[in-house]
């Protein structure tokens, strides 16, 4: 189905478009955001200077990015989202030339009024190249080995240079976000099957090896490994930080210890509290009732995006809205488990909260992208 | 590309189904999130919040005030004042190394402190104060005031340390304090938090030491918040400590004082015991040194000075120095034999000048002999063969047991260092340390205060008063504690038949006031304040057959540390006994010329509580006494430092 067989008559056109925005999810995403300012407020002791002004700044820009995204109709985003791909893909290239490496690991490109880091911006130009992929795809060509290899290759290209950065947070999400748009794309089940059953076999050999004579990895590897999956057992280097963010989230108890009264944030204690770690403050300050508020408005997100897909019949559209809604679930559900001590420190940021430029202004243009696809659905 | 709008339609399906099972999948995980957050926020939040407590709050301790020392009439002996030191505040200072220089333009820096605190700076956070210079003075402080501005991150910080007013005439009495050291700490079960301040300083020596629990008081604490670099956000709250207790001491600093300088600079010690309470008025011994010295670090050569003068100015010989008590002991084996009925105090020995026992002769210290002596002669003209006779008498033990009595060879509990117990032997124990059978010439030599016997000055003098007394006076060194008077010392009495006692006195009194008395020349004149004695001149070295032949060289003849050592003891008003007084000088010769006319000059003192009128002195040696009068009073230190009112 191309575009010209939208009943193109039948959507919204000119200014009358913001009214049928998806009004719930552009709310769920303010209140989320005004969580963030309210966090970023907290930890710089009570002031909208270093972190929360500029986030507020830079979310009215990315709402401003959204709206104008969403004014745009969809199959515009689809017939770019291969050149939106190419595009991130020389970035990705070109950062490995002339980038920066950041405090964590992302290389970035100044654009002088802001920091542009392409594997943020790749997470979502893959996202709409697969949707755009399985449009274009005849149904009964999706399960075919050489037709599945293609977007395999789509998604390991970016992970692989993401991953040379070195980046490993993010080229897990792409990985993920990928492999999940695929099985939502209709790639049969036992293909999904094999990559699990290889991946636990590989994983369960190189552990079984240790020690005995065929060993796959070196010594230094496994203990690497060791405290990577069990930080607790180095608890003043690597578990430091997650010792510490888990004393400052328990310490929150069912209410919290008030609003900027967090002592664990306040004196340092956590690490990285206006970035990776700002959930344990949000915990710490305000308890389980806020930690679980924010999690269901997270929840809430998902729901609403996964709604938008299924109301929609254009297969880019709800692909694209799914894609994006995987991507946003395993950005906060990594961050939440790490910062609670159920995954390994990886640097991914909480989204829309953590402080942080470019992660917030895409996510913003890719929700634009779900509005479009709300918006211009064949109706 | 045409599309089988069928086939599409199924795919969309398919995808559908797909999308809410993996919107199932992602609001399951979703709930384990908040199961976690509920186990980690509610389950096992108290222990979280403990957690959270001990890495914010600090306790810091704050270092108790010690307890002052003061003499019996409220003179500070022992106080704290403030002290200086510089401290540098890395992050507040920017360029170290500018700032240094211009604070060494103003302040000498010890270079090898400045090495060490550099170094610590490099090792700590930029927050915290290392301290510079130590024990700056006021003039120090406030130059660097004065030039603040071109300092960045120096201050001046205030403490307290502790000084010593008296300076040298306490220095073996109230000892010093000093910083904690590893070897202290090793010392102490399970030491007090408060001693691992650093710069803590407790007591070393003598009473500071001894009375360290009284003392030292109880740390206060406060809580602080603190960041995870460990710097202070804020004091959360505050206990505040108790100071030590202050200490009185039942020493007369005047006194001490004219003792300390009559002493001089001989190897020597007086004590002067109050017989009435067991208060020592005055607890001396020469030379000294300035405690002062060793509480702000002593320098090595100062140290070394200390330690290789052969006069050992750091031991405290009044309480730690035994001495052969010498004929000072001959009172206890006469008391020893009139107690036993042995004899009575009229029966006479004949003394050709030797006496034979087991074969060995043992002279007595006149060649010629003394003819027929009885105990008042005896003890006046100090004939040795009437003691030798008297001893083999009653027998060792019978001695040892009486000079027990009148403690001697007991150690006397006072909170001084190494308070030497002395020794009164008796069979058993030269069987037990020695492994050898008790010899009859053995007790000769004891009945005279020679062989195995031994005394410290402080012993002696607690002897005197107890023969002054007939009872059993405790010495007592600290009067009140925090204004609470300890017991006195003025004890139970010894149970002697008091006929005894009066006789020994009665023989005493004509030591210092017979003509012929050894110490006749160092007897007091004043009727009031008549003084009785004995005199002791105790060997160090035998005197071979030959040399007695050939005649014992004259003292002056011989090397100081092989010379005889001097001792006299005393107590007066003969008739009301006032004071003990009991003086040893090392190697100082003859009782009666080196010791006797200090004990005097010390109980003149005393009695008078002022320097005695000359009229107390006899006439022909008053223009001496006045000389050495005026010596004193120049030499003796004037301290003006104001006096706590304190009584």
């Amino acid at each position: 189905m191309s575009y010209l067989e939208y009943s193109v008559k039948s959507t919204p056109s000119g200014p009358r478009k913001i009214l049928y925005l998806n009004w719930p999810l552009t709310l769920l995403l303010i209140s989320v955001a005004g969580v963030g300012f309210l966090m970023l407020y907290s930890v710089a002791g009570g002031s909208f200077t270093p972190w929360a002004e500029p986030q507020i700044k830079r979310f009215a820009l990315g709402m401003a990015v959204m709206l104008c995204v969403a004014m745009v109709p969809i199959w515009f985003w689809r017939n770019m989202a291969a050149v939106a791909y190419g595009a991130s893909i020389i970035l990705l290239i070109s950062v490995e030339f002339f980038g920066s490496v950041g405090m964590g690991a992302q290389r970035w490109i100044d654009l002088g009024f802001m920091r542009l880091q392409p594997s943020e911006v790749t997470k979502i130009t893959m996202v709409m190249l697969l949707a755009a992929y399985y449009d274009w795809l005849p149904a009964k060509r999706t399960s075919r080995p050489l037709w599945v290899l293609l977007p395999v290759l789509f998604i390991l290209l970016p992970t692989f240079l993401v991953l040379r950065q070195p980046d490993l947070g993010t080229s897990i999400l792409l990985l993920a976000a990928g492999g999940g748009l695929m099985f939502l794309a209709g790639v049969h089940w036992a293909y999904f099957a094999a990559v699990i059953a290889a991946g636990v076999g590989l994983v369960t050999a190189v552990f079984r090896s240790r020690g005995t004579d065929w060993q796959l990895l070196k010594d230094y590897q496994y203990r690497r490994i060791d405290t990577f999956l069990d930080p607790a057992s180095d608890p003043l280097g690597a578990g430091y930080h997650i010792t510490q963010s888990k004393i400052a989230l328990g310490s929150g108890g069912w209410t919290g210890r008030g609003f900027m009264q967090g002592t664990q944030s306040r004196l340092n204690f956590l690490p990285e509290k206006h970035t990776d770690f700002i959930f344990t403050t949000l915990a710490e300050e305000f308890g389980f009732v806020g930690g679980f508020s924010l999690l269901a408005l997270y929840a809430l997100i998902i729901v609403f995006c996964i709604v938008t897909a299924l109301l929609t019949r254009d297969r880019f559209s709800s692909l694209v809205t799914l894609g994006i809604a995987i991507t946003f679930f395993l950005f906060f559900a990594v961050n939440m488990s790490m910062v609670m001590g159920l995954a390994p420190v990886v640097g991914v940021p909480l989204p829309m909260v953590s402080y942080g430029g470019s992660a917030m202004l895409v996510l913003m243009g890719a929700f634009g992208i779900v509005q479009s696809a709300h918006i211009h659905r064949p109706r | 590309m045409r599309r089988n709008p069928r086939e599409l339609s199924i795919m969309q399906r398919k995808t559908s189904r797909r999308a809410l099972f993996v919107g199932g999948l992602q609001l399951a995980f979703a709930g384990g999130l908040a199961m976690r957050m509920r186990y980690l926020q509610v389950d096992q939040a108290d222990q979280f919040r403990l957690l959270a407590e001990e890495n914010r709050i600090n306790i810091r301790l704050i270092p108790p005030a010690r307890g002052k020392i003061f003499d019996r009439n409220g003179r500070t002996l022992a106080q704290n004042v403030p002290s200086y030191r510089i401290v540098i505040v890395r992050e507040d200072a920017g360029d170290v190394d500018a700032v240094v220089a211009n604070l060494s333009k103003l302040v000498d820096l010890d270079p090898e402190e400045l090495n060490r605190a550099l170094a610590e700076m490099k090792r700590s956070a930029p927050f915290l104060p290392i301290t510079l210079a130590d024990q700056v003075s006021w003039e120090d402080v406030s130059r660097i005031a004065v030039n603040a501005p071109a300092l960045p991150g120096i201050t001046p910080e205030v403490g307290l340390t502790r000084v010593y007013p008296r300076g040298s005439d306490f220095a073996h009495v109230v000892g010093y304090v000093g910083p904690v050291s590893d070897y202290d700490l090793s010392r102490i079960e399970d030491p007090e938090p408060v001693l691992r301040i650093p710069r803590f300083q407790i007591g070393k020596v003598g009473l500071e030491a001894k009375s360290e629990d009284l003392l030292r008081g109880k740390a206060g604490a406060k809580r602080v918040e603190v960041n995870a670099t460990g710097r202070v956000m804020r004091e959360l709250d505050r206990r505040e400590g108790q100071p030590g207790a202050d200490l009185q001491l039942s020493v007369d600093a005047d006194l001490q004082g004219y003792v300390q300088a009559r002493l001089g600079q001989e190897s020597a010690s007086a004590v002067v015991i109050d017989c009435e309470t067991g208060d020592l008025r005055a607890i001396s011994s020469s030379p000294t040194f300035d405690p002062n010295l060793f509480v702000r670090g002593i320098s090595v050569a100062d140290y070394r000075d200390l330690t290789e003068n052969t006069y050992r100015p750091l031991a405290s010989k009044s309480v730690q120095g035994t001495y052969p008590p010498g004929s000072t002991f001959k009172m206890i084996t006469a008391m020893a034999a009139l107690e036993e009925g042995l004899i009575g105090p009229d029966d006479t020995v004949y003394c050709p000048g030797h006496l034979e026992v087991a074969d060995r002769r043992f002279h007595c210290w006149r060649r010629g002999g003394h003819g027929h002596v009885d105990l008042q002669n005896s003890l006046k003209q100090s004939c040795d063969v009437y003691y030798y006779d008297l001893a083999l008498k009653v027998g060792i033990d019978k001695i040892s047991a009486m000079a027990r009595r009148f403690g001697l060879g007991v150690r006397h509990d006072l909170p001084m260092s190494a308070v030497a117990r002395g020794l009164a032997p008796d069979k058993a124990w030269k069987q037990q340390v020695h492994k050898q059978d008790w010899l009859i010439g053995d007790t000769a030599n004891a009945s005279i205060g020679q062989g195995y016997m031994l005394a410290s000055p402080l012993q002696l003098a607690v002897m005197s008063a107890r023969l002054a007394t007939g009872r059993a006076v405790v010495p007592r060194l600290i009067k009140s504690i925090d204004g609470v008077e300890t017991p006195t010392g003025a004890g139970e009495s010894l149970g002697l038949n008091e006929n005894n006692l009066r006789q020994l006195r009665r023989a005493m009194y004509a030591v210092s006031n017979d003509r012929r008395g050894t110490a006749y020349g160092s007897r007091i004149i004043e009727d009031a304040f008549r003084m009785a004695g004995k005199t002791g001149t105790s060997q160090v070295r035998n005197i071979t057959a030959a040399e007695r032949a050939a005649g014992v060289i004259n003292n002056r003849d011989l090397p100081w540390n092989r010379r005889d050592h001097a001792l006299f003891v005393c107590f007066a008003p003969f008739d009301r006994p006032k004071y003990a007084v009991s003086v040893v000088v090392e190697h100082g010769g003859g009782g009666s010329t080196a010791a006797a006319p200090v004990a005097r000059d010390v109980m003149l003192q005393a009695l008078y509580g002022e320097t005695p009128p000359l009229a107390a002195y006899p006439s022909k040696d008053r223009g001496r006494i006045k000389a050495q009068q005026e010596r004193l009073e120049r030499e003796r230190p004037r301290y003006d430092t104001p006096e706590s009112g304190r009584a």
